[in-house]
């Protein structure tokens, strides 16, 4: 759950499909039980809470399996049977490219971004929207102020002034959500997601009140080599400690129970970045003289430079990504290994798509999903030890500012460096990125530190647990592990 | 006058349905209610396995009362009903 964001039905009903899902492939009769799902969720005769009729929820609900089964909802046939699809995702030999995927019966409803003037409006004799708009867009006409939207810019100027706030500025929320411009309405009304614009940030998953946009799931993919007895191995994000009721060391052990072989703390990959990170920083910051370094571990991020910012990658750091440390010790230890990456967000998708060590990416939500299928209840798990330690600060990289804590940390006095944090990736933090890469400077700190979302991982879209309880959990966590400083010189 | 009992169920089923976010409410009920009202979070209270009803998930107990899939604003409704506001 992001940031401040109260529980939400869209939550529900997504984690109530993943859940239904896994019960149907752990069960005996997996195609049909698939079929099933709409039908079990709005029964003959039951309620219709949230559309026109049973069988438009029941179209949607469909729809939001065929994510849940890993496939793109815009290209799967109207025709074609859950049951067939359930089928064809057991074959599938790697996860679809794109993690999201865009559900239109659901989504068509919105109006289109514009500015409206209400029936608040007194066509008073000031007239600031007038004056305000620099497009000559409004006019008071028969006593009340009126848009030409040719001309309106969709500014929102003529709202800001107007003393009775009779202006409003409508919104389409994915469209408001998305920092790159990468999702909006084409010219039938259809909301799209454009692929090459997309940095998988999740921002219009979290914003979107339909609960349009899914996330193409991974977790047949992932069960079906457990099923298959291969040695599936659990890497799980520094972020994922505080997201349920139960120790770092129970959840070890849950994830055992539900099949896996191993878990390993990505975190013990964050203190090899936060090494090699620092040293970095030394060699380019304080002894290059570079004007600043970003650090490279969000992936969102990490996607924005590559289509977006370009001119900024000649300042990131050159280190790896945590998942990619661990993913590589893993795999050299253990080549004949799954890997799955447990996931806070949508964006390590990508990042494990371009990279062969990642086999699969589970979410924390479809985690969730996997112990309420098998009715797993964390806090009477066992303890179990992680084989390996790793320290606090790299247990923290899950939080606004961790990161560039950690660097810190690893640097002596005369080397410190001066973070500056970007709490969440928008369009305003986009515009100072292109501004800092353009002018060479940045006058705010020389290591910055980029998080796609606010308060860092812990707010990432696929997240369970509310940000102040996940703080606090993960906070007690770090409190009792060792310093970096003495973790990294044992390694 | 018997104090009202709020148990939020924190089982993982009610834990990943919804009551992560119910977890404010034991805080925010003994700043509303004072000496009331106790709230507590609670191991799993059963009831998601009763009849496959993990879809109704979370759950929160007001006394004797199931609240089924809670929410902060249902649960202080139903607190004001015990207490006869």
């Amino acid at each position: 759950m992001s940031i401040n964001t109260p529980n939400k039905q869209t939550s529900h009903l997504k984690r109530e499909i993943l859940v239904r899902l896994i019960r149907a492939y752990l069960g005996e009769n997996y195609e049909e039980d698939v079929r099933l799902i709409p039908y079990k969720m709005r029964p003959q005769g039951s309620e219709v809470p949230y559309r026109c009729c049973i069988h438009k929820e029941r179209a949607i609900l469909r729809d939001r399996v065929i994510a849940g089964l890993g496939f793109d909802i815009e290209e799967a046939e109207d025709s074609q049977l859950l049951s067939e699809l359930a089928t064809k995702a057991t074959k599938r030999e790697k996860p679809e490219e794109h993690p999201l995927t865009l559900l239109q019966t659901a989504c068509n409803e919105c109006v289109p971004a514009r500015i409206h003037v209400t029936d608040l409006c007194q066509g008073c004799v000031a007239r600031p929207c007038e004056s305000a708009c620099r497009f000559g867009a409004i006019k008071v006409q028969d006593g009340k102020s009126r848009i030409d939207h040719e001309k309106c810019k969709n500014c929102g100027l003529c709202a800001q002034v107007c003393p009775f706030q009779a202006i409003t500025k409508i919104i389409v929320p994915c469209e408001n959500a998305c920092p790159v411009g990468a999702i909006a309405k084409d010219e039938d009304g259809l909301t799209k997601i454009d692929h090459e614009k997309c940095i998988s940030c999740g921002k219009c998953v979290s914003a979107c009140p339909f609960g349009a946009v899914h996330k193409k799931s991974q977790i047949i993919d992932i069960i079906k080599n457990i099923k298959a007895g291969k040695k599936v191995i659990a890497m799980i994000a520094p972020s994922i400690m505080g997201q349920l009721p139960c120790t770092p060391k129970q959840l070890k052990q849950a994830i055992i129970d539900i099949g896996f072989s191993d878990v390993v703390e990505v975190a013990v990959g964050a203190d090899i970045t936060t090494k090699n990170e620092a040293e970095e920083f030394k060699e380019r910051v304080i002894e290059g003289k570079a004007p600043f370094m970003t650090t490279s571990c969000c992936a969102a991020y990490n996607e924005l430079v590559a289509k977006h910012v370009p001119e900024i990658k000649q300042y990131r750091s050159t280190t790896e990504t945590p998942a990619y440390y661990t993913a590589e010790m893993v795999k050299h230890d253990q080549p004949e290994a799954i890997t799955v990456f447990f996931s806070p967000c949508v964006a390590k998708r990508r990042e494990a798509m371009q990279n062969p060590n990642i086999d699969y990416v589970l979410n924390f939500e479809e985690l969730g999903a996997w112990f309420v299928a098998l009715n797993v209840q964390v806090s009477d798990c066992e303890e179990s030890e992680y084989n390996q330690e790793s320290s606090a600060e790299a247990r923290n990289f899950a939080v606004t500012g961790g990161v560039a804590a950690a660097v810190n940390a690893m640097l002596d006095e005369s080397e410190k460096a001066q973070p500056y944090v970007i709490n969440g990736l928008d369009k305003a933090s986009i515009r100072d990125l292109k501004k800092f890469a353009k002018n060479g400077k940045c006058e705010l700190g020389n290591l910055i530190e980029v998080m796609a979302c606010p308060g860092g991982c812990l707010g990432g879209s696929s997240t369970i647990n509310s940000y102040k309880q996940a703080t606090k959990q993960l906070n007690a966590y770090v409190e009792s592990s060792p310093a970096i400083k003495d973790v990294v010189n044992t390694k | 006058m018997a104090k009202v009992n709020v148990k939020v169920c924190l089982g993982t089923t009610c834990f990943v349905m919804g009551s992560a976010n119910l977890q404010e409410l034991i805080e925010l009920v003994p700043r509303k209610y004072g000496d009331l009202v106790d709230v507590a979070g609670s191991p799993c209270l059963g009831l998601c396995s009763i009849d496959w009803e993990f879809s109704k998930a979370p759950y929160v107990k007001v006394d004797d009362e199931v609240i089924k899939e809670a929410t902060v604003e249902k649960v202080l409704a139903a607190i004001d009903k015990k207490l006869g506001k």
